[in-house]
Parts: structure tokens; sequence; C-alpha cells
């Protein structure tokens, strides 16, 4: 499998956000995506996800599955977790596990690796910052998908939590995923960096 | 298929816990029908013949109103970005979310038509009649709406432009809707063709509205 990018291109709002960007990842690889805050970081990875159209230039995920789109091979972990406040903890994630399609893992495991099991009927809108990360994290691992697109996967965790995401990234690169991570702060895993938005003049 | 039911349960579940907001329309609906006999009058003949249009302008206002939410709530806490990237079609999935929107605010509108009916001075036949048009009508105007609300969210605007732009298009399901159950208040016998009109609205609806709501929503992705 193998993830790879040639002269892509982004517009938003009439405005460049970058141009001619080339990017390769193969299995069990992972990219961490860095730059300034608006250089992209976000748009790129929403970009990879097929939620904004590409201006130009191509994206393609080979192997695996090929007459999938790209989007329908990736997980999207963005700012907004994607939570009902009226459901608990474990009907969010087993709508989801419902909804994306795709192989799916036992919900009770995918919430005790995260660390929230003992809160599984908890409706969401009682969790804090934190554990509702966990619980969106929860749904990488209830459903299998290959390519894991992360917006700040750490934001809001705590020491255990980096550590455990940390794990749970390893684990996922050496079943032969890809991740694509926009961060600030250290993944705590080996990632080769893809640094956007320095233009050359 | 469980993709689609997993939808339809998480909506309809939404929709009746806390804050959900299921019963507004309904509520709605109940306000604006038992005010109209104290705004008209003890006119009977006149409440009789203002009936079957008093209950579908406020089926139609109490659908209008629910509807502005349908794809807004999910836009904002970032479900609809997950849900285009689930397998199933867009399109599927706007079907499945009109289909529990109807479920929770269109059905109880129907169900509580008999009741009303009383308030207005609409004997058995005629309010059986008004309820089975809503029951063919809803479905119509649920569909329309989805549109106006796929677009709204589109183009970051709520509220007061769903109703400009699903209000005109509202207009046949209204004036068919009336037409069928005035026909059934005053002369069974011409109440089949406007009833069938209704129908071909609901089932056209049907086809357009998930079609055309999945391309506003893909369109306005960012």
């Amino acid at each position: 499998m193998r993830l790879t990018a040639t002269g892509l291109r982004c517009v938003r709002g009439g405005r460049e956000i970058f141009d001619g960007l080339d990017f390769m990842a193969e299995a069990g690889e992972a990219l961490a995506v860095v730059g300034a805050n608006g250089a992209g970081k976000t748009s790129l990875l929403r970009l990879i996800a097929g939620l904004i159209a590409p201006a130009g230039g191509t994206l393609a995920l080979d192997g695996g599955g090929a007459d999938l789109s790209v989007a329908e091979r990736a997980h999207y972990l963005g700012h907004r977790d994607a939570l009902k406040s009226a459901l608990s903890v474990t009907e969010n994630l087993a709508f989801w596990r419902a909804a994306l399609g795709g192989a799916t893992a036992n919900l009770d495991t995918a919430l005790k690796a995260v660390g929230l099991d003992h809160i599984a009927d908890l409706p969401a809108a009682y969790l804090s910052a934190g554990q509702r990360r966990r619980l969106s994290i929860a749904r990488l691992l209830a459903v299998r998908r290959p390519l894991w697109l992360l917006d700040e996967p750490t934001s809001s965790l705590d020491a255990g939590g980096q550590a455990m995401m940390a794990d749970l990234m390893r684990d996922h690169l050496g079943g032969g995923g890809i991740i694509v991570a926009a961060t600030h702060l250290p993944l705590g895993i080996a990632a080769r960096q893809l640094r956007i938005g320095e233009r050359v003049s | 298929m469980t993709a689609l039911a997993a939808l339809v349960r998480r909506d309809i579940q939404v929709a009746l816990r806390v804050g959900g907001g299921a019963l507004i329309g309904v509520l709605f609906f109940l306000t604006v029908v038992v005010l109209m006999p104290f705004a008209v009058g003890p006119d009977l003949a006149l409440l009789k013949k203002l009936g079957p249009a008093i209950l579908w302008l406020g089926a139609l206002l109490a659908s209008l109103l629910t509807l502005d939410r349908l794809f807004a709530a999910d836009h904002d806490d970032g479900s609809l970005d997950l849900l285009t990237m689930s397998r199933t079609p867009l399109e599927l999935i706007c079907l499945a979310k009109a289909v529990a929107h109807w479920l929770v605010a269109g059905l109880p509108l129907i169900v509580a038509t008999p009741i009303l009916g009383l308030l207005l001075n609409l004997d058995t036949d005629a309010t059986v009649a008004v309820a089975l048009t809503l029951l063919a009508g809803t479905p119509a105007l649920t569909f329309t709406g989805m549109i106006g609300a796929a677009l709204a969210v589109a183009l970051r605007r709520g509220g007061l432009l769903l109703a400009v732009l699903v209000l005109p298009l509202s207009i046949p399901v209204l004036i068919f809707g009336v037409a069928a159950a005035n026909a059934a208040v005053i002369e069974p016998a011409g109440f089949g063709a406007p009833f069938s009109i209704l129908c071909a609205l609901s089932l056209a609806g049907l086809v357009i509205g998930p079609l055309a709501a999945a391309a506003s929503l893909r369109h306005g992705l960012d």
C-alpha cells in the first residue's frame, strides 16, 4: 500500500494555500505534517479525506481495495469530534462503527483500548475534552481503515493518553497502515516530516 | 443497509432525547391550530370551511421549523464530514436522514390531526381526509425542505434562507393538499385527482430530494 500525491494544489476562499505539493508514504510509514498556523496542515488532511476538492494534482492510494476511493479507506480525526451529546459513549461508537462501513472490531475492545470502558453508558454530554478525544480515537479502532488522517491527535490528551495514542499509532503502522498527522507536538512515534507552507521566493 | 438503519436509529434517538427538539414541530402545530378558532371567532361554518387549509398551513410551517437543523447539527459537530467519508452513497444517507426526520417530525403532525379537527368543527370523515392528505403530502414537504436545508449548510446561512428557498417550492404541495382535503369535505367525487397529484409530488420528491441535497452538500464541503 502506498499513498502518493503529485503536484497537489489547494485553493480556499480564492487564496492559494499550497501548490505543487509532492509526497509519498509507504505502508507502515508515518508522515508528520508540520508548518506554521495557516500553512494548510488541516487543509491538506481534509483534501486527502476528500472533504475539499483539490484545485490541481493527483492523489492515489495504491493496493488493497482499489475500487474504493481514498476517502473510503481513510479515517479522519479532526477538531470536531462528531459525537452526539444525547447518546451514550457506546451508542456513539456503535453508530460510527455501523455507519462508516468496512471491517469492524469489537466495541468493548476499542473502548478498553482508549480507557473509556468504565463509562460506557455515560451520555457524551458529560465527557471532558480529553475523554471526547479518546472516544474519537476509539472510532479509529472500531472500524479498520488503512489510512489515518490525524489533525492534532494528541491535543487535550493527558500524558497517559499521549502514550496510549503513540502505542495505537505504532500498532497501526505495524499492521501495514499509513498515518498522516498534522501536529505541533511530538507524536511519540518515528515519523518523516513533511513541511508545508514555506515559499521559495 | 446496516449503515442506513443505524443512521435512522441515531437521528430518531437524538431527536427524542433531551434537547432533541422532536416535539417542537408538533407543539408549534398545536399552537397555530388552537389559536385559529380564537382569531376567526365562534363561526362554526366558517371554521369548518377554513379547517383543512389551517391544518395544512400549520403542518407546512411546523415542518419548516424543524427542517432547519436537519444537516446543520451534523455539520456543526463534524458528523457530516465522516458521513461523506462512509462507504454508503451520500444520496442514500440524505434519504435516511429525511426518513428519520419524517418519522419524528412529520408523523406526529398526522397523529395530532384528529384531535385538532375537533377544534375546527371538522366531522370524522373530513378529519380522516385531512389526515390522509397530510400522510400523502408531508413527505413531499420533508424532501423539498431537505434540499433547502442542504443548501443552507452549503451556503452557511441558516434560518430565514431555508424559508425563502423552500416555501415557494412547497406551494404546489399546499395547493393540492388543501384541494384534496376540501374536496373530501365538500364533494367526495373530486378527491381522487388532487390526491393523486399529491402522491406524485411526494414520489417525485423522494427521487429528486436526496439527489439534490447530496449534490449541494458535496458542493458545499470544505
